[in-house]
């Protein structure tokens, strides 16, 4: 509640504003946001006089210009004659693929070790406590050197590849596999396979409330197991299997055909996801420990067992307690990506942060694209993570 | 990370001071008494630190003839390592007064990056460096190799060109430094390493079995390289440009670091070595530098002749031949303009 002073009428509207609480925090925010905007405008203002005056324009014309460089994974088309605007969404996007695969990773190996960490058993405890201890205290730059350096020396060359079935063949140039090639009846699977996603989101709230209202419960895992993999798989075998694989094959320097997944984006999604998992691990401990035991002696009492306490009691109150913290490592994860130029890795900082910056000499201009997308992209998550806090939040009833 | 960090803190410091481009490079070098030089991060014979630490090597040498001319002492250097990425940034931001980093001059170095190149020092090539029990006699039996190229050089333009002109393909694996391209290299990352025939020269001396491995015949670009310096003075410019003339010079008309006293110590009969000399004519005043500019470059450092020898030459572990860059009267297309 905000408490208005009452105002003598004979005041002026300025000091009545001025007085009272609310408008005041209003005119002050308003006037703090001016002038963090004055001040950057008067930056960027300085910036681009200063380098007209050494004859360098400020322009981001760069952007449609050839790029005249290759890149050697990119997710969408891209080759030497595409212009650096396109070399910048090739960024873009392996910095997006690196960073999603490696939260979750990170979080799936993280409340492993979370869970680890609190096991009764000594030594299994103790094992996770010397991973967290060693992985938390080197610097992750070291470790996305040390991945590579392990991938390129220790994996064979491509003549000597270890294969897996001769179809999948692990090198130090990445891991080639077959690719899947889809032919139009696979539609039809994936038609099915979008079907039972509806209709188990349906099925999921029919069970809740079946069980709210009478008590009985249904086993809705398996159940969605079974129909969002089981049925589009049984069709798929009735369609005839309707894909076709290209498998790769060694053709002089190296395999062609295929997939491939490069050590780059290897030794990157490992180093950064496998540390990462460290903080994420402690902060898991932290979220199970931070949840009274005698919630848990108390769902004990009600005849409980083990697996539904931990499900239905415990991990939704420590999800409370480890969402907040997660978020700031899934951001830090994300940021750390861009260590990714150390070996290689063709992300954001690599393409429009580095060899577009380079080549065209247009510091500012791209120093600012890539602050802007990172913001942007820390932004997003920060977001996503707020929202599923708030879903998560105690419902008081 | 880091690197790009640095660019962004220069680039924004570089654009709130703001540059002052007409400052004159020459009294800020003499007010300081050290010479701020822009090399690379460790290229052995061009320019890289020795056992005990001095830098050394063809390009540092440069910068010691730099040195010596304006400060008198080819040892007042410091030395600011510089990635491919960096070194632009480095010299325009005013962290370095020059630079020497096997640099290739370019049209767009030189009018969209605002460089000022001096003569060229050393012409060169990009080439193959490839291991022998490859079987590859030939460029053009490369396709679907994975090719080593160091970012931000002219090197990873050339290569993507070179490819696509005849229809091939590759897999680029981008390093930052020489070191890392060696490391990359000798892992088996790469198949083949490219960069300057020079560099690639450098690069095999330091594997653990040099024989092992060849440069390819092919060299599919034209690679001038020279010092360079920024934009904005004129005098600065002049002071690099005559200071790589005078060793060039120097080795033409038979001055050395070993007679270079005996020549020089008084007019004798040949005005084009008393020129250079100082004891004719007075060239140093049109560069605001004094007479003896040139005898102490030439006495610290040596001719070019002296320069190449020692650190790239026939009997350097680079064993580079002077083919192009021999003086233009012994078969090459080393020309510098006369001092007059
Ligand atoms: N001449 C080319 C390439 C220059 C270049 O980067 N050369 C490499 C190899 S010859 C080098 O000097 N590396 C030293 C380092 O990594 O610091 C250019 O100017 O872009």
């Amino acid at each position: 509640m905000s408490e208005t002073v009452a105002v003598p009428p004979q005041r002026n509207a300025i000091s009545r504003l001025w007085n009272d609480k609310e408008s005041r925090s209003v005119i002050i925010q308003v006037i703090t946001i001016s002038l963090v905007f004055a001040f950057m405008a008067y930056i960027i203002h300085n910036a681009v006089v200063n380098l007209q005056a050494i004859g360098k324009g400020f322009s981001y014309n760069f952007l449609w210009q050839p790029s005249s460089y290759d890149i050697n994974q990119h997710l969408i088309e891209y080759d030497s004659r595409s212009t650096h605007f396109r070399a910048m969404l090739v960024g873009i996007l392996n910095t997006i693929l690196v960073a999603i695969c490696g939260i979750v990773l990170a979080s799936i190996v993280g409340f492993l070790l979370g869970v680890l960490r609190l096991s009764k058993n000594w030594i299994i405890n103790r094992l996770a406590y010397c991973y967290i201890e060693y992985v938390r205290n080197v610097p992750v730059l070291l470790h996305i050197l040390l991945v590579h350096g392990l991938i390129v020396h220790a994996f064979p060359v491509p003549r000597q590849a270890i294969s897996i079935g001769d179809v999948t063949f692990m090198t130090n140039r990445g891991i080639f596999s077959p690719k899947p090639i889809y032919e139009p009846l696979f539609l039809v699977v994936i038609a099915l396979f979008l079907l039972a996603l509806a209709f188990m989101w349906w099925f999921r709230r029919y069970a809740q409330k079946v069980q709210d209202e009478t008590g009985q419960h249904y086993p809705v895992f398996w159940i969605g197991l079974g129909t969002v993999i089981g049925v589009p798989l049984v069709f798929f075998f009735l369609l005839g299997s309707p894909i076709t694989w290209d498998v790769p094959e060694l053709k002089g320097f190296n395999f062609a055909g295929g997939m491939v997944v490069r050590p780059e984006f290897i030794a990157l999604l490992l180093a950064l996801s496998l540390y990462t998992a460290a903080f994420i691990g402690e902060i898991v401990r932290a979220g199970i420990l931070g949840v009274y035991y005698g919630q848990t002696e108390a769902s004990y009492a009600l005849g409980i067992n083990r697996g539904r306490t931990l499900s239905l009691v415990v991990i939704p109150q420590a999800l409370r307690i480890i969402v907040p913290p997660l978020t700031s490592q899934y951001l830090n994860l994300m940021k750390n990506s861009s260590l990714a130029v150390a070996i290689g890795y063709m992300d954001i900082v690599a393409t429009i942060g580095g060899i577009s910056l380079n080549q065209t000499g247009r510091e500012m201009e791209c120093m600012i694209i890539v602050l802007t997308l990172y913001l942007v992209m820390s932004l997003i998550i920060s977001m996503i993570m707020n929202w599923y806090n708030r879903h998560i939040k105690l419902v008081e009833r | 990370m880091l690197k790009s960090l640095k660019i962004a803190v220069i680039t924004i410091a570089l654009s709130i001071i703001g540059l002052s481009a007409n400052a004159a490079t020459l009294d800020d070098v003499q007010a300081r008494g050290e010479l701020n030089c822009v090399v690379t991060t460790g290229l052995a014979g061009f320019a890289a630190p020795d056992e005990n630490g001095r830098w050394d090597g063809f390009d540092v040498d440069f910068c010691r003839a730099v040195a010596a001319a304006v400060l008198g002492d080819g040892e007042k250097v410091k030395f600011v390592p510089s990635t491919g990425k960096t070194r632009f940034t480095l010299l325009n931001s005013g962290e370095g007064d020059i630079l020497f980093r096997n640099t290739t001059e370019t049209m767009s170095r030189d009018a969209d990056l605002k460089l000022t190149f001096l003569p060229i020092n050393y012409y060169d090539g990009q080439g193959f460096l490839i291991r022998k029990a490859m079987g590859i006699s030939s460029a053009s039996e490369l396709n679907g190799a994975s090719v080593c190229i160091q970012t931000g050089t002219t090197t990873e333009l050339n290569l993507a060109d070179y490819f696509r002109a005849n229809g091939m393909s590759y897999e680029p694996v981008n390093i930052e430094t020489n070191e890392e391209g060696i490391a990359n290299y000798s892992g088996n990352r790469c198949d083949v390493y490219t960069t300057d025939a020079s560099g690639l020269a450098s690069t095999r001396a330091a594997l653990d079995d040099p024989s092992a491995h060849t440069i390819l015949p092919e060299i599919i670009s034209k690679e001038p390289l020279g010092g360079a310096v920024r934009h904005g003075d004129d005098q600065w410019a002049d002071i690099g440009k005559w200071v790589v003339n005078a060793i060039i010079s120097a080795e033409e008309l038979g001055v050395s670091s070993a007679n270079v006293g005996e020549l020089c110590a008084a007019a004798g009969d040949n005005p084009s070595i008393n020129r250079l000399c100082g004891t004719e004519g007075d060239a140093g005043s049109w560069i605001g530098l004094d007479s003896k500019w040139a005898v102490r470059a030439i006495e610290q450092v040596g001719n070019y002749g002296e320069i190449f020898e020692r650190h790239i030459g026939p009997n350097t572990p680079l064993a580079l031949e002077r083919g192009l860059n021999a003086q233009w009267t012994d078969g090459g297309i080393l020309y510098a303009a006369p001092i007059r």
